[in-house]
């Protein structure tokens, strides 16, 4: 085994290498973001440099932000809680009262995921304006909960499926209801499957950005449209665009290194485990 | 699956198993009406599904815009006689297509090769795991504008300044390779994704096979194409179908970057619509063409739900 001894280097050095290099952009972000706004834009580009927190205490300060970050949780937390709310008794149902139709349901709420929306993004656009939900938060939380249901359900099945009928009907034995054996029985010892079905959920609502760019414009804009504001000429200030995008990105990174492995799941519908 | 992280509801839900196995009552438990608890999960999906394509149909065959309300009325099939003789159309369509072959090409290859790579034992490996999956988790306006500004400026990105202290004059990507600059960074959102995936595809590999074969003689090499290769198909062919979902519809990447310019050298399907419908305000006219991306979208659907399909137990 010694030729493997080079062969482990190599391993080593590239995948250290390759990481690196993914990387760099957001460790950049991060480095800019304690910059102060002359330092941003420095050539060449500035390694050691004096840290601060003024971009930070500049975005912060700026009345909107902490709106646009409010919209961002709102919105998020709402489309989650209203996929779940419709998703856990159709998953219970399915995962412990299958019928004939069963999977043919569950295929058919996968295919609604293959709707582009774009493609119905003028219908969407005149319903909204219509209803008076354009730029609202109500409107966004609608879309998303709409847009998670099938992962949501899906998600939920299979661990659901994990779980022995037994002890639900133990409970049933015992003249638990039906959603008392959800919320006493079921729910608590799917935790985890729960959780961590929530939480795709939250990520995905948070980085969502094509709804979310078209349909908000201030009151209701979360995050991405905040961060998509930079994109102006006018709006070209480094460090602040750092500062901001650093926040607005750092809880959902933690989400999602966190999540990854119940992520594949529920992003492939189970189909690579 | 991680029993690691559900160790403890494991052995909470076995101890119950065994009690519950013992006491089983012999009479046939209720069913309660399940039809009531799937059918609001229905219900909305279909109203949020079917609502929406009838409009867009509907549209696609009325002159309609919102700046010129008298002009309404039926239309044929004029907006799609004027769609497929636009320029722009084809263009759009070329692009769309270009950017979802480009970027699929380079994440599947990369990815695949990245997931063997990170399958290796090495020091660090897991911090470098979580390195390599992040720009997954980075929201696409934000990566878009990280790309953009701090790292493909011609004057203050990184890019720039490493052209400039090896000599070379600094490029001004998004002028001068607009659709190569929006390909890095959708490829750099979406390597991430195939290599998550494709590493829980190949952890999956039967490690005694490919022990069995490397004590045939069979070097790496061949290893990789006559084991894990084959073991991959699946899920491969998941992460084509699951990033043409996405990918044929791209928004924020090229709203935030290039505005479909310049000219319309980026600009693809999904842009094309929008700029149609909320800058034209030609709701026929984007309807004709959302139209036409439900279709593409479908033929991929189709396939995809098949693949996932023949794997679900119920």
């Amino acid at each position: 085994m010694r030729s493997s001894l080079t062969a482990q280097l190599l391993i080593a050095v590239l995948g250290w290498g390759i990481a690196l290099l993914m990387f760099f952009p957001i460790f950049w972000m991060v480095l800019t973001s304690f910059k102060t706004e002359g330092a941003a834009i420095a050539t060449p580009p500035q390694l050691i440099f004096a840290p601060t927190l003024e971009s930070y205490a500049e975005v912060q300060s700026r009345a909107d932000y902490l709106s646009f970050a409010f919209n961002s949780i709102a919105v998020s937390v709402g489309g989650t809680v209203l996929a779940l709310a419709f998703a856990i008794p159709g998953a219970y149902a399915m995962a412990f009262h299958p019928s004939t139709r069963t999977r043919g349901t569950l295929l058919w709420m996968l295919s609604t995921k293959m709707l582009p929306p774009v493609g119905v993004l003028v219908p969407i656009y005149l319903l909204f304006r219509g209803a008076g939900l354009l730029d609202t938060r109500i409107g966004l939380i609608l879309i998303y909960g709409l847009m998670n249901l099938p992962i949501v359900v899906w998600m939920l099945f299979t661990f659901f499926k994990e779980m022995p009928n037994d002890i639900l009907e133990a409970g049933r034995m015992d003249g638990a209801k039906a959603w008392g054996e959800v919320w006493y029985l079921l729910l608590p010892l799917t935790l985890p499957g729960v959780a961590s079905t929530g939480l795709l959920s939250l990520i995905l609502c948070w980085n969502e950005a094509f709804w979310s760019l078209n349909l908000t414009s201030s009151a209701a804009a979360p995050l991405t449209t905040f961060i998509a504001s930079f994109s102006s000429p006018e709006g070209l200030f480094f460090a602040k665009l750092s500062a901001a995008s650093t926040v607005a990105v750092a809880p959902i990174l933690v989400f999602g290194w966190l999540s990854q492995r119940q992520l594949v799941r529920g992003l492939t519908f189970g189909a690579v485990k | 699956m991680t029993l690691r992280g559900h160790g403890a509801l494991f052995w909470r839900v076995a101890a119950i198993s065994v009690v519950v196995e013992f006491t089983k009552p012999k009479r046939q438990a209720r069913k309660p009406g399940t039809l009531i608890l799937v059918a609001p999960s229905v219900a909305v999906l279909l109203l949020w599904m079917i609502v929406p394509l009838v409009m867009t149909l509907w549209f696609s065959f009325q002159y309609y815009n919102l700046l010129n309300p008298a002009g309404a009325g039926f239309a044929g099939i004029d907006n799609y006689r004027f769609l497929i003789t636009d320029p722009d159309f084809w263009a759009s369509l070329g692009n769309t297509l270009i950017l979802l072959g480009s970027v699929l090409a380079i994440t599947v290859v990369f990815g695949t090769l990245l997931a063997v790579l990170y399958d290796q034992p090495f020091p660090g490996r897991n911090i470098a795991r979580l390195l390599v999956v992040a720009p997954f988790f980075v929201m696409p306006t934000v990566s878009a504008l990280i790309w953009k500004n701090l790292m493909m400026h011609p004057i203050y990105g990184v890019l720039g300044f490493l052209a400039r202290s090896v000599g070379l004059e600094p490029v001004d990507w998004f002028a001068e390779y607009p659709m190569a600059s929006v390909i890095l960074i959708l490829s750099w959102e979406w390597l991430p994704f195939a290599l998550l995936i494709l590493l829980t595809a190949v952890q999956s590999l039967d490690h005694e096979q490919r022990e069995a074969a490397r004590m045939d003689g069979a070097g790496p090499i061949a290893q990789f194409f006559h084991i894990t290769l084959p073991h991959l198909g699946r899920a491969i062919s998941v992460v084509v179908m699951i990033e043409t979902i996405f990918l044929l519809t791209v928004f924020a990447e090229i709203f935030v970057t290039t505005s479909g310019g310049p000219g319309n050298a980026t600009t693809n399907l999904a842009f094309l619509i929008y700029a149609r419908a909320l800058i034209q305000f030609d709701v026929g006219g984007a309807s004709a063409g959302g139209v036409i991306a439900i279709l593409l979208a479908n033929i991929v659907a189709f396939f995809l739900v098949r693949t996932i399909a023949r794997r679900l137990e119920v």
